[in-house]
């Protein structure tokens, strides 16, 4: 099916067009994706668990998150969303500078993310509000408070690491972008990574929510 | 092969969308101040999932895609509310033995006959 | 000996180097191929000592904690570094892209990066044996798992790893099906073999990352004390079963479904029939891929889950009976009126037939909440799940491995020899286990070390029947190893099948096929094709 002269260097042997392989990655990312929602999804059902057994002691012990950082973080991640957006968008008009622009843009914004949450993490340290044998702050009313910190710091600490793997394939598509191996008819690497980055956010948009708002 | 154009979406979508998920961000902190009692869940849950959506159409690409995308999406929220419920199910019921009211014995019955 | 053709995957490129960086899907599968063989050793060898230890009640000649490692071991072992990659990784991986007319997967990198996280998964799970070992069973339950001493950590960690393994392949295998089906090759004219790999991969991928996710919590509850198992803390240690099992039982499917895949090519090849009711096989097995995900209760009738959820499950695991009965009586109308013939991959086929339906059907008893109550954790469990997975399972992969052993090698093995390994195999397995249905229904308890003397005949019993199905397997690695070498050349459709893979050398081409090939008639079209067997 597909003329050795005119076949694409980036088309993989195995594979008839390009068309097939960039679909083929797309589906496969998905799946990725899939997996990653059912990963995170294990935390979910125990938060969903844990909260309908102790509702009150995860009302009090929300308040020790900062909702003023939490909403920082949405805002900072959700633009993060849109510069990745923009940046693929750019590629696809062919032009490298704004590719490059945005995915800069994306890495800081993760970075920014990163760092607020560093700041809340050390601030609960210091306050002993710790997940499971090492908590030893008193000031929240009801049963087992340390079981709403052992799950906010598994979710967002698995979110964090998220982010962190997405900084570094955000930093592998930049690099190839700087050298110049992406065009608009080849850009799937970046729209893959765009997905997984949409994928962080997402989940964050949920985290937020049913950890820092409760009622 | 057949020549085929994809969809580029354009700028102005990207920037409603964004624009649209800052502003329910926004509604979202604010409804949390208001009690709703055991409400707030649902409205928080709600918003979250018009955001996750407006992520997963637009930003994903997924309302211009090949539906199986949407198909995988859907499916692995499926399950997840599958794993959640049943287990559910059972953490949400397990204090139901200690309503068993206890039966006065059959002392007639055949196993309490001797030999 | 004449010479098999060059140039073959075998062959082709050489050197160690062009193996261990091999992108060939066939290479891949023949690494993972040696990799689960040498694992079914170590987990059959636990398995024999096992078998020995209860030759007698007390002790023979190993302790108690040694022999709670050893159960653990076997039970490890054979689940997560044998059976689940068995038939995907090793035969699916070899025969896949063959049976699409494809160049390849649809990864080959991930393909190989799947390969070496399963070796680095097992060096985990070798290093927790190694370093005083596991003696929790191979289902790691809370509270004993996250307070026990040994290298539980080590172990779970392999087990997470593992399951990326899994994952990969999955997700492969997945694409590929969809993208780079040969042209013509449309959905319902796949074989079968395809839809159980399909429906296979589509657990693996949805139910994996769960085990993921509570390794994980297990690791944390032990490092870091999270206390979401631990009542003491406020944790529930049932909850750690309701994680677990979502994979787990969804996991079993994972091992039997590639099986019947197979089962639904060799009762087709080896009646000379065209496969009785395509469609509902290959909906079947969709429909047991759902249906696994919500029946994990029934693991669980005694756990102390409330009365609602053990009602729920019990009724809906009944449901998961209806597809895999459909299949059963699919093969038996395609073997009616067919010309069978009765070669070791059909003698393999027919041993699944008959153990895999006491396996399945002991199944449904135990589905029932009333009986398991009483049979939960007794040898009637594990003469179950022994009949569904090695009465099921490998006995498929096994008929696989011989229906497929000459396209791999280009040499045939013995069929004298392997008619009696099949016979050891099959009686073997038979004494060994049905024994212990009887031994649970009497009230002999699982994973017992030692036991009263009034079961002691039956366990004698079972234990030689575990020589005997040990001296098949021996049999059998000696006279397929010699077909590698000295078989008679096997041509490229000894068989006289249909599928695309024989249309191609044995062994196949470095790149499959020559040309891409067209699809002129259906996989099963016995009755339209004539088709001459290679082997003289």
């Amino acid at each position: 099916m597909s003329n050795a002269t005119t076949r694409p260097a980036f088309v993989q042997h195995h594979f008839a067009d390009a068309e097939q392989q960039r679909e083929s990655a797309k589906l496969g990312m998905w799946l990725f994706l899939l997996t990653e929602i059912l990963l995170f999804g294990g935390l979910f059902v125990a938060y969903g668990i844990f909260r309908a057994w102790n509702p009150e002691m995860f009302f009090n012990a929300h308040k020790a998150l900062d909702v003023n950082l939490g909403t920082i973080n949405t805002i900072v991640l959700i633009t993060s969303s849109l510069t990745m957006a923009l940046s693929i968008h750019a590629m696809q008009l062919n032009n490298r500078r704004q590719t490059i622009m945005f995915l800069l843009m994306t890495l800081i914004f993760a970075g920014v993310f990163l760092v607020i949450k560093y700041f809340e993490y050390s601030h609960k340290i210091e306050l002993g509000q710790l997940p499971g044998k090492f908590y030893t702050f008193t000031g929240i009313a009801g049963s087992n408070p340390h079981i709403f910190f052992s799950i906010y710091f598994a979710m967002t600490g698995l979110h964090g690491l998220h982010v962190i793997f997405g900084m570094f394939a955000i930093s592998w598509v930049l690099r190839k972008t700087l050298k110049n191996e992406f065009s608009a008819e080849y850009y799937t690497p970046i729209e893959m990574v765009g997905l997984y980055w949409h994928l962080v956010d997402m989940i964050w948009i949920f985290l937020f929510p049913l950890l820092y708002l409760i009622g | 092969m057949k020549a085929h154009t994809e969809h580029i979406t354009p700028v102005k979508v990207y920037l409603a969308v964004g624009i649209s998920l800052l502003i329910l961000t926004i509604i979202t902190v604010a409804v949390s101040f208001i009690d709703l009692g055991p409400y707030n869940i649902t409205v928080a849950l709600i918003i979250a999932s018009l955001k996750a959506l407006l992520v997963a159409f637009f930003f994903m690409h997924i309302f211009w895609d090949n539906k199986l995308y949407l198909i995988i999406f859907a499916g692995s929220l499926l399950f997840l509310t599958i794993f959640l419920t049943l287990t559910m199910f059972d953490t949400e019921t397990r204090g139901s033995i200690y309503e068993e009211k206890a039966r006065p014995i059959n002392s007639e019955a055949p196993i309490y006959q001797r030999n | 000996m004449n010479n098999l053709p060059e140039p073959n995957y075998l062959s082709e490129p050489k050197g160690l180097k062009s193996w261990l960086l091999t992108l060939d899907h066939k290479r891949i599968g023949l690494m993972y191929l040696f990799a689960i063989m040498f694992f079914f050793m170590v987990g059959g060898i636990f398995a024999v000592l096992l078998r020995l230890e209860l030759l007698a009640p007390g002790k023979d000649f190993m302790e108690a904690d040694t022999y709670n490692q050893f159960f653990t071991l076997h039970g490890a072992i054979m689940i997560f570094l044998f059976i689940i990659p068995s038939i995907p990784a090793a035969l699916g991986n070899i025969i896949l892209p063959l049976m699409l007319g494809a160049k390849d997967v649809a990864f080959p990198r991930l393909n190989l990066a799947s390969w070496y996280v399963y070796v680095f998964g097992s060096l985990f799970a070798i290093f927790s044996i190694v370093t005083g070992g596991v003696d929790t069973g191979w289902t790691f339950y809370t509270p004993y798992s996250s307070s026990t001493g040994g290298s539980v950590i080590s172990m779970t960690l392999g087990v997470f790893i593992l399951g990326f393994s899994s994952i990969f392949t999955g997700l492969n295998f997945i694409v590929t099906i969809h993208k780079l089906r040969a042209p013509g090759l449309t959905w319902f004219k796949m074989p079968l073999f395809v839809w159980g790999l399909y429906a296979t991969a589509i657990i693996q991928v949805l139910a994996t990352p769960v085990l993921g996710i509570t390794m994980v919590l297990l690791i944390l509850e032990r490092l870091v004390g999270i206390g979401i198992f631990d009542p003491a803390m406020g944790g529930d240690p049932v909850l750690y079963q309701h994680f677990f099992w979502f994979y787990s039982h969804p996991a079993v499917y994972i091992m039997i479904l590639p099986g019947m895949g197979i089962i639904s090519e060799l009762i087709s090849v080896f009646s000379h029939k065209k496969i009785f009711g395509y469609k509902a096989i290959a909906f079947s097995s969709l429909g047991i891929a759902f249906i696994s995900f919500l029946v994990w209760g029934h693991h669980m009738f005694t756990s102390g889950q409330s009365e609602l959820a053990a009602m729920m499950f019990s009724f809906l695991t009944f449901l998961v009976g209806i597809p895999s009965g459909i299949k059963v009586f699919n093969w038996i109308a395609t073997m009616y009126r067919g010309s069978i013939s009765l070669k070791a991959p059909m003698l393999y086929a027919l041993s699944f037939l008959f153990l895999f339906t006491i396996g399945g059907l002991t199944g449904i008893f135990l589905g029932a909440l009333s009986v398991d109550v009483h049979l939960h954790d007794t040898y009637f469990i594990v003469a179950h799940f022994h009949y569904v997975m090695m009465g099921g399972t490998v006995m498929a992969f096994l008929g696989g491995l011989h229906y497929w052993w000459p396209k791999i090698w280009g040499r045939m093995y013995s069929e004298k020899w392997a008619g009696i390994s099949v016979a050891l195999i099959f009686i073997g397995f038979n004494i060994t286990f049905f024994t212990q249905f009887i031994l649970g229904g009497q009230g002999m308890p699982r994973r017992y070390y030692n036991y009263l003397d009034q079961y002691q005949p039956l366990h004698a019993f079972s234990s030689v029947g575990s020589w005997i199905l040990g001296l098949g397997f021996i049999v059998m690695a000696v006279y397929l190893i010699h077909a590698i070498f000295k078989g008679p050349l096997a041509g490229n459709n000894p068989w006289g099948a249909l599928t695309l893979e024989w249309r191609t050398t044995s062994p196949p081409d470095p790149h499959n096929f020559d040309q891409t090939p067209e699809i002129t008639h259906g996989m099963y079209d016995y009755d339209k094709v004539m088709i001459e067997s290679t082997l003289k």
